[in-house]
Order: structure tokens, then sequence, then C-alpha cells
């Protein structure tokens, strides 16, 4: 009886097998590139605003406080948006004709609020609290990245779930003093770890990694 | 009527074995319902299956090679999901910001919810401006931050999609200003007559502002009548009062003074004015914190059981008729002059005797209630006995009438209908009212509605009187409008709008500024009528701010006023009543006369001792349900002075025999999406000649079944005792009776956990729980839980994560009743977690057993391995994803379900959370009481205590201490942290046994 299967079937057994793991594993580190790249996470991609608002400007180079427009970042979960009122305050004085700022002072004539594109955003199942990651020594630019050179703000991380077990996992490598928190041109020091440690004693801070410190 | 599927099961409930068992003391001692103890296959089908005929959807259309696609697919696309990028967002910041707004922390504003007429003051929680959550207000007498399910589920009627959005002319969409010219028009042609066929009936009114509104249009139309009516009302308490003392009275009690309370017919613990208040005071006084702590003790003499007969000591069963015949005889023991009744007592007199030894024992720490739905007569007796015992002004006292204008309600409404009838009547007023439905149907005003000239309504729904009015205009809800109200006692409560009206309402008080006051806006109106009030408030603006504020007027109860009774009408011959089977009316326990019939977590809230939902039923004592040959979900005919409707039946133990209850409120026929439909309309049956009580009522069996949504027997005991019950003088002699012969202490596979920081952990008191169910729908508003619907709960597929177990202790006929609130034990040892292939429910170093939505993928081997069948699991995507009016109601800061997701309690670790996050800022620890669950917030008689048991000082941690304290279900080691402190009881000693009607 005549063989079946051509001796070449061995061969293409093997590679067919051999391959389609390949090709799995392939797919999962595609999957994951692209699950990481900034078209994904939106990392590093300066998203277009009603009115191109340059933190570096305001924040870094007039060291206007974060607290002045994000007022409410050491009180509630949200660090809250200025209203207009809050630009308008010097811009009713300074810059009152730049054509930049038509949609500024339309929104405070009109009383028709500006619609700002999100930068920084966690799905609606994560309950994040900015007030108490303030308190507990935790920095604007921790997490916000370099605010102070950005001309329009992108986003400086992920975000992702594996992002902020970095820190909670391990605050030392994160927090500085509480007066440092809105500088937004702060060096971590060379013995962070060391200072870390002692905030951490300090501050109270504790490694919260249970799931519904964020998810409930 | 579905006979097919239905297989009857409750049919092979025979109950004179039954009572057999119970008598022979062969039955278990605690038992849930008469299928439990009689073991029928239904019952047995329904406990042994988790989810009966519930895993495999009879209705499912899929079959085992599509679902192998499917599933083959959803492996293929898994990995994805990951890939999802999030939607580009807008953040929309004011243009201006308001004071006080913080993006992320609720406003609590004081306002309150009135029903009756009676206003009981709450703390709405605001997102934003958005209302989300009720709470007590702790500065009202009567709430004292406590609230019930009706006040909880009205953020559920504020943002009903089926409210009316509309002002409706004739069944045609018309406009406000359309209305305003027609009704000027209408007026204008009765001014001549001086409003002699203008009629205006609203609801009762304790509202000075808006009484004061009504008169001063009065004024202009002398002729005009204005009435008032509820059907479920309290015409009964007040001409009891005035055949008492001649003059309407409003009475109030001290609970907290009463030792001995005898209740005839009343529920006084979980319905009507001040029972949020008397509820806690009636626990405080039987909070047993060691052998030497003393407890009130409580009678109740009733026809239909209820949350009070179901707290008492000593529980006489009895037709609501005899009731009278009862409260003549204990007058005459008492030494009145009262001609005897007309029923027969000879089986209960030496309970009377004992109990009116026992009263007089303690005359001036005693107190007698008598119920809404009792006659005058029984009022009038009970103002006697209690004058006798010397409790005037101890533990009862007498106020000026709450209502503006106190009438019999009753009465006026057969006046309207004769006026109608005869064409007296050409323009028609109607204030949030639905005669349509809720008359006496004899009055027949479906009929005479449409006879009217002009009849307008104002109407939160579009609703059956609405279709026979010429127009409907839309009510505001009360979070929409400013008001006033009175509460229990007359104390003056603002009503302030927490948002506004979605639909563009009209208040009561909008409409009636359009009749006489050129539309003022209704804020104005309220602030000035208070202002002429106040001229002595030396800065009327900061009294006005202080009393918006604290929701409370201060000092505005009314003073005790001196009542004194008048002679002649106890010695006065009872009228005889006609034989035959006795009917008995009552406000159904969670959607009262019908107005909440569209409120889904109303519907789905259980009955309190039926734990039905979703239906009303006739209710019959298992003696008479023998007698006649009648079964639990069989429907029958009833037929009561020339009227008939079919009706459910259930047999319930413990209510009295040769009587049948049934509840008003449901059989709504234009009700909105949710109540139209829903049960039977017992108001059918229910004459002008008998609001409440009657004989001669006649049941005739259809032989069809009508299937009903009872939670009790969803779960099973299987002999265990998981409530325990002891005497007050057996726990004296051996304190430590709840504690099981378990080993303390032993060994056990899990690792040892220690718990540094806070360790969470619940007790509740078995003692104090009434089984009112406010906890229910509290958690239901502040977890964002779905409601199933009737088809559902049948198959066991609710989703409250609290329930409240009522069991049955003793005879069939007349059982003891206890309540127990169950809710996730958070098992230090939790069997839910070790089975969870996904991670998904783990433990928290705080000691919480948590719940993640997001890794859930439903084996549901979590609830499998649940003791206590607490998980509770998304079968179909019962939360609602798709109605815009509903997304605004939510709690922010929980998520919403969707589907194939398990849930149950979370401890409320929102609350918890954000309590912590407010202490470590404050750089200090919780302090004990600061975190309170929306169970525990909610509780009228405090049976729920939240709390950090590494605290020693706490009060859970205490509680917890205490030889009362036993864990459910401790040999299976799962070292619960919700614990449960045993019921005590109190009875007196002279009453051997309960006796036998």
């Amino acid at each position: 009886m005549a063989q079946i299967f051509h001796h070449s079937t061995n061969t293409i057994a093997r590679v067919s097998i051999y391959g389609a793991v390949l090709l799995l594993l392939l797919l999962g580190y595609v999957v994951d590139v692209v699950n990481n790249s900034s078209y994904v996470t939106e990392v590093h991609n300066a998203r277009p605003q009603p009115v191109p608002f340059s933190h570096k400007h305001h924040s870094g180079e007039l060291g206007l406080d974060c607290r002045y427009c994000h007022s409410s970042v050491e009180v509630s979960s949200s660090a809250g948006m200025p209203p207009t009122q809050t630009c308008m305050t010097c811009h009713s004085q300074i810059w009152t004709n730049a054509a930049i700022l038509e949609p500024v002072r339309a929104s405070y004539r009109d009383s028709k609020p500006l619609s700002w594109t999100r930068v920084n955003a966690v799905p609606d199942f994560v309950y994040f609290n900015h007030s108490i990651h303030v308190a507990k020594g935790v920095g604007c630019t921790t997490c916000h990245g370099p605010i102070g050179e950005m001309n329009i703000t992108w986003r400086e991380n992920s975000l992702y779930m594996r992002w902020c077990l970095e820190c909670h996992n391990a605050p030392e490598n994160y927090l500085r003093p509480r007066s440092e928190v809105f500088n937004p041109f702060y060096q971590p020091p060379s013995n962070q770890v060391e200072l870390g440690l002692r905030l951490m004693k300090e501050y109270k801070v504790q490694k919260l990694t249970n799931c519904t410190t964020c998810h409930r | 009527m579905d006979t097919e599927n239905e297989n009857g099961g409750r049919t092979d409930v025979d109950i004179a074995t039954l009572r057999q068992l119970t008598k022979e003391g062969n039955a278990p001692r605690f038992w849930r319902g008469l299928e439990e103890l009689a073991g029928t296959s239904e019952f047995r089908d329904n406990a042994e299956n988790e989810f009966p005929h519930g895993a495999n959807d009879p209705n499912a259309t899929l079959d085992r090679r599509e679902l192998l696609k499917v599933m083959a697919a959803s492996a293929a696309f898994a990995g994805l999901t990951g890939c999802t990028k999030l939607p580009t967002q807008h953040i929309v910041p004011y243009v201006r910001e308001p004071e006080q707004i913080i993006p992320g922390k609720p406003l609590f504003y004081a306002t309150a919810v009135t029903l009756d007429g009676i206003a009981t003051g709450v703390l709405v929680e605001s997102h934003m401006s958005r209302p989300t959550k009720l709470e007590g207000n702790p500065d009202h007498p009567e709430s004292l931050g406590s609230s019930n399910s009706f006040a909880q589920a009205s953020i559920l009627g504020l943002y009903d999609p089926d409210r009316s959005r509309a002002e409706v002319r004739d069944g045609r969409i018309a406009s406000w200003s359309e209305f305003q010219s027609e009704l000027s028009s209408a007026l204008a042609g009765e001014k001549g007559a001086g409003g002699a066929g203008l009629r205006l009936l609203t609801q009762t009114i304790t509202s000075p502002s808006l009484a004061a509104q009504i008169n001063q249009f009065l004024k202009s139309y002398p002729s005009a009548k204005w009435l008032q009516y509820e059907s479920a009302g309290r015409d009964n308490v007040r001409e009891g009062a005035k055949l008492a003392f001649g003059e309407y009275v409003n009475t109030v009690y001290r609970v907290e003074n009463a030792e001995v309370i005898l209740a005839l017919d009343s529920n006084f613990l979980t319905s009507g004015p001040g029972s949020l208040r008397y509820a806690r005071e009636f626990a405080r006084k039987r909070r047993v914190e060691g052998t030497e702590s003393k407890m009130n003790r409580l009678y109740a003499v009733e026809c239909t059981p209820t949350n009070t007969g179901s707290m008492a000591d000593h529980r006489l069963r009895m037709p609501a008729l005899d009731i009278e015949s009862f409260a003549r005889a204990l007058g005459k023991e008492l030494g009145l002059n009262v001609a005897a009744g007309s029923g027969s007592l000879s089986a209960s007199a030496e309970w009377i005797s004992a109990v009116a030894r026992d009263l007089r024992q303690h005359a001036g720490a005693s107190l007698v209630v008598a119920g809404d739905q009792q006659p005058p007569i029984v009022h009038a007796l009970v103002h006697a006995i209690n004058q006798k015992l010397g409790n005037f002004d101890k533990t009862v006292y007498f106020t000026q009438p709450l209502e503006e204008s106190p009438t019999n309600q009753w009465r006026s409404m057969g006046e309207l209908a004769a006026d109608l009838r005869d064409g007296k009547v050409t323009t028609l007023l109607i204030l949030g009212c639905n005669p349509a439905y809720d008359a006496p149907a004899d009055l027949g005003f479906r009929e005479l509605l449409p006879k009217v000239k002009f009849s307008a309504q104002l109407g939160s729904y579009e609703d059956e009187t609405s279709q026979l009015c010429h127009w409907h205009i839309p009510q505001a809800h009360a979070l929409e409008s400013w008001g006033d109200g009175k509460g229990y006692d007359g104390t003056i409560t603002l009503i302030q709008p927490l948002i506004a009206p979605l639909y563009d309402g009209k208040s009561e008080q909008d409409f009636l500024a359009l009749l006489n006051q050129a539309g003022k806006p209704s804020h104005d109106i309220l602030r000035e009528y208070w202002q002429a009030q106040k001229t002595t408030a030396p800065r009327f603006d900061a009294f006005w701010e202080q009393t918006l504020r604290d929701g409370v007027m201060a000092g505005t109860a009314f003073p005790a006023k001196q009542v004194s009774l008048k002679p002649g009408f106890a010695e006065q011959s009872p009228a005889v009543h006609a034989q035959g089977l006795e009917i008995v009316f009552r406000p159904d326990p969670t959607i009262w006369d019908g107005r909440f019939a569209n409120n889904g977590w109303l519907q789905e809230l259980p009955k309190p001792l039926t734990k039905l939902t979703w239906d009303s039923v006739a209710m019959v004592s298992p003696k008479t349900a023998q007698r006649l040959g009648l079964h639990s979900e069989e429907a029958v005919e009833l037929k009561f002075q020339g009227r008939t409707i079919v009706a459910p039946v259930w047999v319930m133990p413990g209510h009295a025999d040769e009587s049948v209850t049934v509840f008003l409120g449901y059989g709504r026929t234009r009700a909105g999406r949710v109540g139209t439909g829903v049960g039977f309309d017992a108001g059918w049956i229910r004459p002008y000649g008998t609001p409440w009580i009657g004989s001669g009522l006649e049941i005739r069996k259809t032989g069809d079944k009508w299937p009903l949504a009872a939670t009790q027997t969803h779960n099973s005991m299987e002999g265990r005792e998981l409530v325990r019950v002891a005497t007050i003088e057996e726990y004296r002699q051996n304190p430590a009776f709840a504690q099981g012969d378990v080993v303390k202490n032993p060994l056990s596979l899990y690792p040892e956990v220690k718990y540094e920081g806070y360790s969470w952990g619940m007790a509740v008191d078995l003692n104090a729980c009434t089984g009112c169910g406010a906890c229910v729908t509290a958690c239901q508003a502040e977890n964002n839980i779905a409601v199933v619907g009737k088809r559902e709960v049948i198959i066991g597929r609710e989703m409250h994560w609290i329930r409240i177990d009522r069991y049955y202790e003793g005879d069939v006929d007349d059982p003891k009743t206890y309540h127990e609130p169950v809710l996730c034990m958070h098992c230090e040892d939790a069997p839910c977690e070790v089975v969870c292939p996904v991670a998904a429910t783990v433990h928290s170093p705080e000691g919480l057993n948590e719940m993640i939505y997001n890794r859930c993928v439903g084996t549901r081997y979590c609830s499998n391995n649940c003791p206590y069948k607490v998980r509770r699991f998304n079968f179909g995507l019962y939360s609602d994803w798709e109605t815009p009016s509903l997304f605004g109601m939510r709690n922010p800061n929980v998520s919403v379900r969707s589907r194939g997701v398990m849930e149950k309690c979370s401890y409320c670790v929102q609350r918890i959370n954000a309590v912590k996050i407010e202490s470590e800022k404050q750089d200090r620890s919780v302090r004990d009481g600061e975190i309170l669950t929306a169970c525990q917030q909610s509780c009228p008689s405090e049976a729920i205590v939240f709390g950090n048991i590494n605290d020693r000082t706490s009060r859970v941690a205490k509680l917890k201490g205490n030889t009362l304290n036993y864990s459910l279900l401790e040999e299976l080691n799962t070292r619960p942290r919700t614990t449960y402190q045993a019921r005590l009881r109190n009875p007196n000693p002279e009453i051997k046994k309960t006796a036998a009607v």
C-alpha cells in the first residue's frame, strides 16, 4: 500500500505547528506593542484645544501656582477646571485684544462655557482622588510630567493600572516633601529612596494595593 | 392566567398536618414559610437549586452548536478588549463658578417629603446640583436621621421617565399659557354665583402657606368648596378624637416613657405620623446590654399581621371588627363605664385581664394605641383608657390638629359625588389627587368626572383621572418645589427645590398662585408668608437662612393641649355587625394607596410580612383557608356588596380566622410602564359605606392559578437555627444562650491574617429590627441596584444586596415572627474567594470581602459556594443603560453593573473610602460612628451598627463583646464580620401560653 502522506508532510506539520505557536506569540507581542503605543495610550500626544493654553507659559515662566486654576485639588477627588472667570481675572487686564483669546472672551461675554479636550483620563470604573495624593506628598509632575515645559498639554503617562501600581507598590521612589508638591520643576534628590522612606513614615503613607482602593 | 407551567406545588401544603406537627413538637422550631414546613416538592426544588429553573433559561434560544461558535469568537477576541482606546472626552467648566459647588464633593440640603400631608425632614445629597440620595434629617423630630422606604424611593420618583411632561388638553399637547386663559375664563364664569359651582380637591394639607393661599382664593369665591381626600387617610383617627373630646386634635405618643404598650390593630412602629421616632424610642427601651437591662413590653391585638405585631411580646389575633369589643372589655376591666361589645371574647378573657393588670401596674408609664383603620369608637375608647391609666401628658399628649382644615375626607368625597351627580359642579380643580382610581368605587367618579364643564388635574402622572379631565398639568416633584409642611408634632419643615423642574412641572403653590396671585413665584409667596408670621424676628433674613439650612423651624412644635373627655360615647351600645366573612382593607406596605405604583424600587421591595413583590393578595389564615379549601397562589373571586374582583390567595400564618385582608394601591390602569396592570384593584370592591372593615364577603374559587413572586422561599435554613431567641428571663439565667456549642478558635487551613489598622465589622440587633425595609431601599439607592421585575423575582434573581429574612416560630395558625436582615457577612475565611478562578473577589487588608466587577467573568462559583446566599448575579442587563432620565439619579461613586457580573454588599466601601480620605488629610484616624453605611443610616430603630472592630471602645466592638452576639452558621468556621445580637422577648409571666381565639 502506498504511503498516504508524502514525505514532505513531516516538514509541513512541524513548520505549521511551531509556526502557529510563533504566530500566537507574535500576535501577543503586537497586541502588547499596540496597547502601549501612544496611538492607544495618547502618551505624548498634544491634544488640540479651543484655546492653545500653555502650561509652560503660565506655570513654568510666570510661576502661577497650580492651585490658582485647579482650585479643588486639595479638597476633592477632582482637581477642578478653572471657570472662564478665572481666566478673565488676568485677561480682562492683559492681552485684552489678543485674537488667540477670543474664545475665552466670547465665553465670558455669552455665558457659554469653553469645552476643553480631556488630556488625562482614567476609565469610569476607576475612582481616583487628587486630594489624598497631594496630601501624601505625590507631586503634580509625578503623574502629569514636566507640565512647566508643555506648550500644549500632553499626557505623560499611560495611566494604566500597571503604571499606578509602580508607585502604590513602592511609594518611596516617588514621594516628595509636601512643600514641593506643586513645584513644576522639582527634581528628585539623589537619595530619593532614603527621603521617600522617611516621608512615608512622616506622612503615614500606606501601600494601598487592594482593589476597592480605586474600584467599587 | 398561565396554568400549564405552574405545577401548583403550594397546593400540597396540608395545613391540618402542619398544625399537628407544630403542636406535637415534631416540626423544626423556626420556619420560614408553610412550604418549608411542609417540605413541598416546589420548596425543595427552590431550596436545592440556587437559581431554580434559572440557570438553564427556558426562554433561551441558543443551541449548543451556536453557543460554541459564539464562545470561539469570544475567545479569539478576548485579548483585544485591552486595546480599547478611551474615547475623547471633554471638560466643560463653568463660566462663573457658583459658590460652594466643588466637583467631586456632594452638598447636602435640608428639605422634606410628605405623605398624607405629614412632612418628614430629609437631607438630600446633591452632586453638581443633581440630587441622588435622601437621608433623614437628624434635626427633624421625627426622622432623627433615619428615613423610611417611601422617602428613600422618592428619588426614583423624581427621575421617573413616565412622569407627565406636558400640559394636555383633551388628549392633545397644549401649553401653560393656553391653560391660563381657559382657566381664567372658567373662573370668570364662576364669579357670578360666588363660586357655587367651583370645587377644589386637594390632598391633606398641613402646609400653612398653601392653606393661606387656598383661603385667600376662597375669599373671592365664598360659595366655592375646598375638599381634601386621601384614600388611605386618617379620618377614623380624627373622628375618634372628635368623639372623645368634641374637637379634632392630633395625638402624639411618647414611647420613650412607656413601659407597657398595647397596640390595637395599630402598626405605629412602621406606619403613620411619628413612626420613625416611635420605632427608635421603642427599640431604645428594649436594648439589652447586660442581665440587669430592662425591657419594655408590647402587646398587640390585630387582625392583619403587621411589623408591630411581629415585635410584640404577646400577640392576640382577632378579626378587625372584634377589636372594638376588645377595647370595650379592656375598658370595663380597667373600671370604665363601657357598654359591652357585640363580639364574644370569652376565649381571651384571661388574656385581657392579665393585660389590664399589667397596664394598671404601670399606670402613667403605659400606652394604648389604636390603629388608623379601626373605627372612631375604638380611638375614643383608647383615649378614655389612656386617661384612666393616667397616661395623658406622660406617654401621650394632644396638640391642635396638624391639618390646616381637618375634615371628614371620606364624607366630603361623598358630598362631592352627590354634587357632581346633581350637576352642581361646573368647575373642578384637582391638585395631586386621583379620584378616578382611588375614590370609593360605588360613588362612580369614573362616570361623573366627564360631566363637569371645566375640569383640570395637577398630577405627576397622566393617570386614570387625567384621562377624564379636560386639562392635565404636570406636577413638580417635592424635590423641585418650594413649600412647607408640619411634622408629626407640628414642627414646621421647609421644602426647598434641589433642581429646577425637569419637565417644567408646577407645584400646588404655583397652581394656586395662578388662581389669584398672578403667577407669583412660589418662593416669594412662601417667604412673604413666613415674613408676615415672624414679624417679631429681629432679622428675618438670618432667620430664613437658618431655617432653610436646618430644614426645621426651631421651636414650632405644637404645645400640648388640654383636652377633656366628653361623656356618653362609651356607654352607648355598639352597632351590631352583619354575619359572614370579614373583609379588611389596608394601604399597601410598599406602594401605599397606589401613588407609588410606578416606583420599581417600592414594587420590588418585599412586603415586610409576606415577602411578596409586584403583587397584592387576599390574605387568609390557614384555618380559614382550610375551611374554604383555598391555597396560596390560587385566583379567587371576591364578592363584596355586589361588586366582584379576582384576586390571588395568600395563606398567611398569624392572620385572624374568618377574615380576609386585601391591600389598596394595585390594579392601576394608567400608572406608567412599571405600575400599570400590576395586581388587582381592591378599591373596586371598597364601597363608600365600608372604608376599612366590613363583613359579608363571599369567596368563589375560579380554578385558575395566579403565580406570585415571594422572596421568602428562595433560600433554605436546612434546619439550622439562624435566628436565636430567648425570653429575658431565660437570658438572665443563661446569658450565653445565644452562643452555640461550637469550638472557639478551631483549626483552619487558611493562614491567620493580622489586621493592624482598621478592621471593619457590623453588628445587627435582632431585638431592634422591625423589618420595615428602609435599609433595603436605602441600599438600592446608594449602590445603584437594579430592578428586575416580577418574572425574574419568581425565579430567584432579585438583586437586593440586603434582604430581611422573616422567620416563624411555633404554631402554624399563630406563630411568632422574627426579622433578620442578611447582607454579605464579609467572612474572614470567605468561601467565595477561594473558588473564583479570576480573583474577582478578594480580601482587603481591612477585612472587607471585595468584589471587582471588571475582573468578574460570571462563573457564579462564588455564589454557589456562599453559605449565606448573599451574592447577586446579573443574569440579564438589569441596569437601565438606555433611559437618559435615570442617569442623573445614580450614585456617581458606585459603578453601574452590566450583564454577566456578580455583585454583593460592599459595606458601602465608597463611604468608607471617602471618610478615610478626609481623616487622613486631617492626620487623624476615623472616629467611631463617622462612617455610616446606607442601611445603618436609614434604620429607624438603630438595629445596624458599623465600625472598626480593632477599636475596643467602638460601639460595634462592644456589641460584639456582648454574650448575645452570635454568627450565622458559625460551625462552618467562615468567621463572619457581620454578627447578630439575639432577639429577646419580655413576656408577661401571667400569660402562660398565647390564648387561642
